[in-house]
């Protein structure tokens, strides 16, 4: 098994409109102490493609963002973004390469302010938004500047983590489940703005619970279970795959 | 008189207490910083504050470099050694319980001390006050020796100004974040094993900068550090682990309760930070300053 792609579908043919990969994910193997959590996952990730992983939970989501940045350490295979190889790199390595990552828990801090969080990535490549134009797309984050992070509401934390990214000019972000816990009215808004990110060319690689959410703004789906990839599509199939999805998801 | 105690009695127990007080400061802040940070309960501390004054002694009996030169160089030596013991030791340790780190920084410390007794004995060099701070001022109500008043000073600077970097700085806001969720920081791409290693010395360089303060007032001796470290972790203990402001608080506010312990029942006063820490630990186990969990 090792080295073949067990998903036909992946990496193969019109996706990226014949681009190379931004991100190529081979074979991926992860583990928490013991316990082997991803079995080879396969998948690739085109510039300015949203890409989403649908799958029930514990399926190894989360843990292959976590793997792909590298937070995990006990991992094997291959991960390479923008054709270079990023598993070799220490950790803090990762984002100087133009990947970026939101944490399922968002990872605001407590003891920061709204604006020390915002100003806590480091700039890693040119072309990200000044702190202005941030300020300018939520003006509920220039209000409350100078609370702590954590003082704001989930779904302005969620902005907060998404905004603080967008800072650092990395050209993919690695997206753990952003509307998670959100009312439908923040979800929305949450929407609206990954659509800006694609406007400005980011790529982004979503974990996702909520399918419908994800439907609206993915160009390709890959679907997980027990620690690999069972199923990839784009959003054109996706119509004639609802069935066997809600079946897969167990919806 | 108040109380039935003399005025300049009081004052001057009270002086002492604040002596002791700035040097309590001083040592639990370093250790606060670096059990916020690095979770290593650093017991090599008394030994850094050891090693600091010793490295003031030695630059004026090796090199004639005096007082003023000392309070720069020192602690820089001192935080360099941390630093190095950091890199090539302690970081091995960070994957493992916190007893580890606890154990190893123990031996470290028994060790630097035992070095140095075997060199110099456990009787005590003198260091005299740099002639700028020599002699003594009245105050009317007391008179202040110049240098006692230039220690409270000096320690009070150090730490609000390492308050004020921690809290206000963009250095201070990564060493926050990390002191919260280290992996979450580096994988922004914030180099942390460098923050940590420059925290951990940094640590150590307080615990070296009290060490040269302290050397005019008491004398400089391998047991000096050992002398003063069990108040002193009392001390982080009642302000609670990992609170700057609570280290720092706490350490002035122990030392001045222990001198007017002497003056109105000194047959306490030498276990009454240990009682307060009994007490805390009752009422309020996070410590007075500490987050409960």
């Amino acid at each position: 098994m090792a080295g073949t792609d067990p998903v036909p579908a992946a990496g193969a043919a019109p996706r990226g409109g014949g681009a190379a990969a931004q991100l190529k994910v081979r074979n991926l193997e992860a583990w928490y102490g013991e316990s082997h959590a991803l079995h080879g996952v396969d998948l690739d990730v085109f510039p300015g493609e949203t890409v989403t992983l649908l799958g029930r939970n514990g399926v190894g989501k989360t843990t292959t963002l976590r793997a792909i940045m590298g937070i995990i350490r006990k991992r094997k295979g291959d991960v390479e973004f923008e054709q270079r190889s990023i598993m070799r790199l220490p950790l803090h390595r990762v984002a100087r390469t133009g990947l970026g990552f939101v944490p399922e828990e968002r990872g605001i801090f407590a003891s920061l302010t709204v604006e020390e969080n915002l100003l806590l990535p480091p700039v890693v490549a040119k072309g990200g938004m000044s702190l202005e134009e941030i300020y300018n797309i939520f003006p509920n984050l220039l209000e409350r500047r100078t609370s702590p992070g954590t003082k704001l509401s989930g779904g302005e934390q969620q902005m907060l983590a998404i905004a603080r990214i967008l800072r650092t000019g990395v050209r993919m972000i690695l997206l753990d489940e952003p509307t998670e816990g959100l009312a439908p009215v923040i979800v929305e808004r949450i929407g609206e703005m990954l659509k800006v990110l694609k406007l400005h060319g980011l790529s982004v690689l979503l974990v996702e619970q909520n399918f419908r959410f994800a439907a609206r703004i993915a160009d390709h789906f890959y679907v997980m279970d027990h620690g690999k990839m069972i199923d990839s599509f784009s959003v054109s199939e996706l119509p004639a795959r609802t069935e066997a999805l809600n079946t897969a998801l167990g919806v | 008189m108040i109380f039935g105690v003399p005025l300049p009695a009081l004052m001057g127990q009270l002086l002492i207490g604040l002596i002791n007080g700035s040097f309590y400061a001083l040592l639990s802040l370093g250790l606060a910083v670096i059990f916020g940070l690095l979770r290593v309960i650093n017991f090599a501390h008394g030994a850094f504050y050891m090693l600091g004054a010793f490295a003031a002694w030695m630059l004026l009996a090796y090199a004639g470099i005096g007082y003023w030169g000392a309070l720069i160089l020192a602690p820089l030596i001192v935080g360099i050694v941390g630093m190095a013991i950091e890199r090539l030791m302690l970081r091995r340790l960070y994957g493992l319980d916190h007893l580890y780190g606890l154990l190893f920084t123990f031996g470290l410390a028994l060790l630097l001390e035992g070095t140095f007794r075997h060199f110099f004995g456990t009787s005590g060099q003198p260091y005299t006050a740099p002639e700028a701070l020599r002699g003594a001022t009245n105050l009317g109500f007391m008179v202040l020796p110049n240098y006692r008043g230039w220690v409270v000073v000096a320690s009070l600077v150090i730490c609000l100004g390492t308050w004020a970097v921690i809290e206000k700085t963009s250095i201070g806001a990564y060493l926050r974040a990390a002191t919260e969720n280290a992996t979450l920081v580096q994988a922004f791409g914030v180099n942390v094993p460098v923050l940590l290693t420059v925290t951990y010395g940094f640590g150590c360089a307080l615990a070296g900068i009290a060490g040269v303060l302290a050397a005019p007032v008491f004398q400089v001796s391998p047991l000096m550090g050992s002398n003063l470290i069990i108040i002193v972790f009392a001390v982080v203990v009642i302000g609670g682990m990992g609170s700057i402001l609570g280290a720092i608080v706490t350490g002035y506010m122990l030392g001045i309760i222990e001198g007017l312990c002497k003056v109105f029942y000194p047959e306490a006063a030498n276990i009454v930070v240990f009682v307060i820490m009994a007490i805390v630990l009752l009422l309020r186990p996070a410590g007075l300053f500490g987050k409960e969990t």
